[in-house]
C-alpha cells in the first residue's frame, strides 16, 4: 500500500500518455522514458531544469547553514556556561510550537521591502537556522561530547571556536547527518512559502515546476509523472542510502521530545 | 590571557546569536506584525491603510465563505487524523514484534513521508480522477458507480484525507514504535502470567504507557492538519484552484487566507485576520484533544 503510488508514478513516467486512459491500468514499465524526459525539459511552461537547479541551490545552502549554526548553538547550550542559557533554550523550544503560516503575509511584505521577491534569497535566508535544529543538536551534544576532552583542550590553550571545530563537530557527526538529511528533504519538498514568494514562472523551485506542469489546460500526464518521478528520485536515492540513520533520528528525536 | 577570558565569556552568545537574529527578523516580527496588520484595512494597491480595529474580525464572523473553509478544514482534519493515528498505532504494534526484515519494513512505511506533498497530490489527483482514475475503476469492479471526487464535498474531503493519511501514517507509526520499545518487557510478562490476552495487554499496558507520545502525535497532527494547503490546492486544478473547486468544495482556511491576502484580492488586513483565527482554532482544538486523551487514558487505567 505504501509503495504502490510511487511505483505507479514510475510506471506512468516510462509510458506514453495513452497509459492513463487504458482499462485495466498498465502495471509494468514501458519504453517511453527518454521521450518523456525530452518533452519535459522542452516544456515551455515548466522551467523544469531551472526548478531542479534552484531547489538544489536552496536545499544545499540551507542544509550546510542549518547544520553549522545549529551545532554551534547546540554546543553552546550543552557544554558552555553562560547567564540566561536556560531561559534562552526555553524560548527556542517555544518557537518550535508556532505555526509557520501565521507569518506568511508579513513575511511577504518584508520580502517586498527588501526587494527579495522572486529571488531565492527569500526562501533561503529565513531558513538558515531552525529551533528544531538547535534543540536536536543540544540534546545530542549533552550526551555525545565529552566534557573532559573539552577541558583538556582548553588547558592546552584552544579557543572555543577551535574546540568546536576539532572536538565537538566530529563527535556530533551522526546527529549532524540526520539533521542535514531532514533539512534537505524539507527544503526540497517545500511548497507553500515558495508558492507565495516566488511568483516569476521562469524562476521556480522544482515543486513549483511540478505545479505548473500539472495545472496546464492540456496535460500530458506521462510527462507530468516523469516530472514528479525525477523530482522524487534524488530523495529516494538519499533515503535508500541513509534510511537507517533517518529512521533512527526520527525515532530518537520523538522519544526525547 | 584577557583574550581567552573574553572568548569563554562572549563566545556562547556569539554561537547562539544566528538563531535569535534570524528568528527575530523572520519569525517573531512577522508574527506580531500579522496581528497589527489585521487591525487595518490594508489593501495592497491603496495608498494608505486606515486603522479599523476589529472590523476585519467581525466581518469574518459574518462571512459564509470563511465558515465554509472552517467546516472543510475541520471535516478533512477529522476524517484524516482519526484513522491515521489508529492505523499508525496498529502498524507500530505489528512492527514491535520480532519480525524478519524489520528494517526494510520500517523503510517502506516511511517512503511516503519523504515524497513531496506536491508529487503526492499530483499522483493521487490522477488516481482519484473521474474518467480514468484507478479508484473509480476499482469501485466499478465491485459494482459501485463512478464518483466525481472533485465536485462532491465529501468526496473531495475523502480524497484529500487519503493523501494526508498516505503521507503521514508511517511517520506516526515510527514514533509510536520508538515509544513502545521503551516500555519494560516484564510488564507484559507479569500481565501474561495474570492471564491477560494480547488484546487486553494492548489496551491496558501499551495504550496507557504511550499516552504522552499519543498526545505529542495528536498535537503535531492538529497543527499540520489544520494548516492543510498544498494537498487541496494541487488537487484542484484549472483557472481558480485557490477556491478549492467551483463551489469551494475543498477550500481550507489557509487557502481562504491566500485567496484574500494574495491574488486575486490582495487584502492583507483581512488575510491576517484569517491567519489569527486559524491560530486560535489550532490552540482550541489542541487543548480539547489533550483533555480528551487525558480522560481516555484515565478511564482505561481505572478499568485495568
Amino acid at each position: 500500500m505504501s509503495i504502490f503510488p510511487i511505483y505507479w508514478m514510475f510506471v506512468v513516467a516510462t509510458r506514453s500518455s495513452d497509459a492513463m486512459g487504458q482499462i485495466p491500468p498498465p502495471l509494468t514499465p514501458g519504453g517511453n522514458l527518454p521521450g518523456n524526459i525530452e518533452n519535459l525539459f522542452a516544456n515551455p511552461d515548466a522551467y523544469f531544469l531551472t526548478g531542479m537547479l534552484n531547489s538544489a541551490i536552496v536545499a544545499g545552502t540551507v542544509t550546510v547553514s542549518v547544520v553549522l549554526f545549529s551545532s554551534l548553538a547546540g554546543f553552546a547550550f550543552a557544554k558552555l556556561r553562560f547567564k540566561g542559557s536556560n531561559a534562552l533554550l526555553l524560548v527556542i523550544i517555544a518557537t518550535m510550537m508556532v505555526p509557520t503560516q501565521l507569518g506568511v503575509i508579513p513575511l511577504y511584505m518584508l520580502m517586498t521591502q527588501l526587494d527579495w521577491n522572486d529571488r531565492l534569497a527569500a526562501v533561503i535566508v529565513p531558513a538558515l537556522v531552525t529551533g528544531f535544529g538547535v534543540f536536536l543538536m543540544r540534546q545530542y551534544a549533552s550526551q555525545a561530547v565529552s566534557t573532559e576532552l573539552i577541558e583538556a583542550a582548553r588547558v592546552d590553550g584552544c579557543s572555543t571556536l577551535r574546540i568546536y571545530w576539532s572536538v565537538v563537530l566530529p563527535a556530533l557527526r551522526p546527529a549532524a547527518a540526520v539533521l542535514g538529511l531532514l533539512t534537505f528533504m524539507t527544503m526540497w519538498n517545500d511548497f507553500l512559502w515558495p508558492y507565495a514568494v516566488l511568483n516569476d514562472p521562469e524562476n521556480p523551485t522544482v515543486q513549483l515546476s511540478l505545479r505548473a506542469l500539472s495545472n496546464g489546460y492540456y496535460n500530458d500526464m506521462s510527462q507530468v509523472f516523469t516530472g514528479t518521478a525525477l523530482a522524487t528520485l534524488p530523495l529516494l536515492i538519499v533515503f535508500i542510502i541513509f534510511g537507517r540513520q533517518i529512521i533512527g533520528g526520527i525515532m530518537e528525536g520523538a522519544v526525547k521530545a | 590571557m584577557w583574550l581567552a577570558r573574553l572568548d569563554t565569556k562572549a563566545s556562547p552568545y556569539l554561537y547562539i546569536a544566528p538563531f535569535f537574529v534570524i528568528f527575530a527578523i523572520f519569525g517573531a516580527y512577522p508574527l506580531g506584525y500579522t496581528f497589527w496588520v489585521s487591525l487595518h484595512d490594508w489593501d495592497l494597491l491603496a495608498a494608505d491603510h486606515p486603522f479599523v480595529g476589529f472590523d476585519n474580525y467581525s466581518k469574518l464572523l459574518g462571512d459564509g465563505d470563511f465558515w465554509n473553509s472552517v467546516l472543510n478544514t475541520l471535516g478533512i482534519f477529522v476524517i484524516s487524523t482519526v484513522p491515521q493515528l489508529l492505523l499508525a498505532l496498529w502498524l507500530a504494534h505489528l512492527l514491535n514484534r520480532q519480525l524478519r526484515a524489520r528494517t526494510s519494513f520500517r523503510m517502506s512505511i516511511l517512503i511516503p513521508n519523504i515524497t513531496s506533498t506536491a508529487a503526492v497530490a499530483i499522483v493521487f489527483g490522477q488516481l482519484f480522477s473521474r474518467e480514468f482514475g484507478m479508484i473509480n475503476w476499482a469501485l466499478d469492479l465491485i459494482g459501485i458507480d463512478a464518483i466525481d471526487w472533485r465536485n462532491n464535498k465529501i468526496g473531495s474531503w475523502v480524497a484529500i484525507s487519503t493523501m494526508v493519511d498516505w503521507r503521514w501514517t508511517g511517520y506516526n507509526a515510527l514514533i509510536f514504535l520508538a515509544a513502545m520499545q521503551s516500555i519494560p518487557k516484564d510488564l507484559y510478562e507479569s500481565a501474561a502470567i495474570d492471564g491477560a490476552n494480547p488484546v487486553r495487554q494492548f489496551w491496558s499496558i501499551t495504550v496507557p504507557m504511550l499516552r504522552p507520545t499519543i498526545i505529542f502525535c495528536v498535537i503535531i497532527s492538529t497543527i499540520g492538519g489544520l494548516q492543510l494547503f498544498t494537498e487541496p490546492l494541487l488537487f484542484n486544478s484549472g483557472p481558480n484552484p485557490i477556491r478549492g473547486g467551483p463551489l469551494r468544495e475543498s477550500q481550507t482556511m489557509t487557502m481562504y487566507m491566500f485567496e484574500n491576502a494574495f491574488a486575486p484580492h490582495f487584502n492583507f488586513g483581512y488575510g491576517s485576520a484569517i491567519a489569527w483565527m486559524l491560530f486560535a482554532l489550532i490552540v482550541v482544538i489542541s487543548l480539547i484533544n489533550v483533555l480528551v486523551i487525558r480522560r481516555l487514558g484515565n478511564s482505561t487505567r481505572k478499568e485495568g
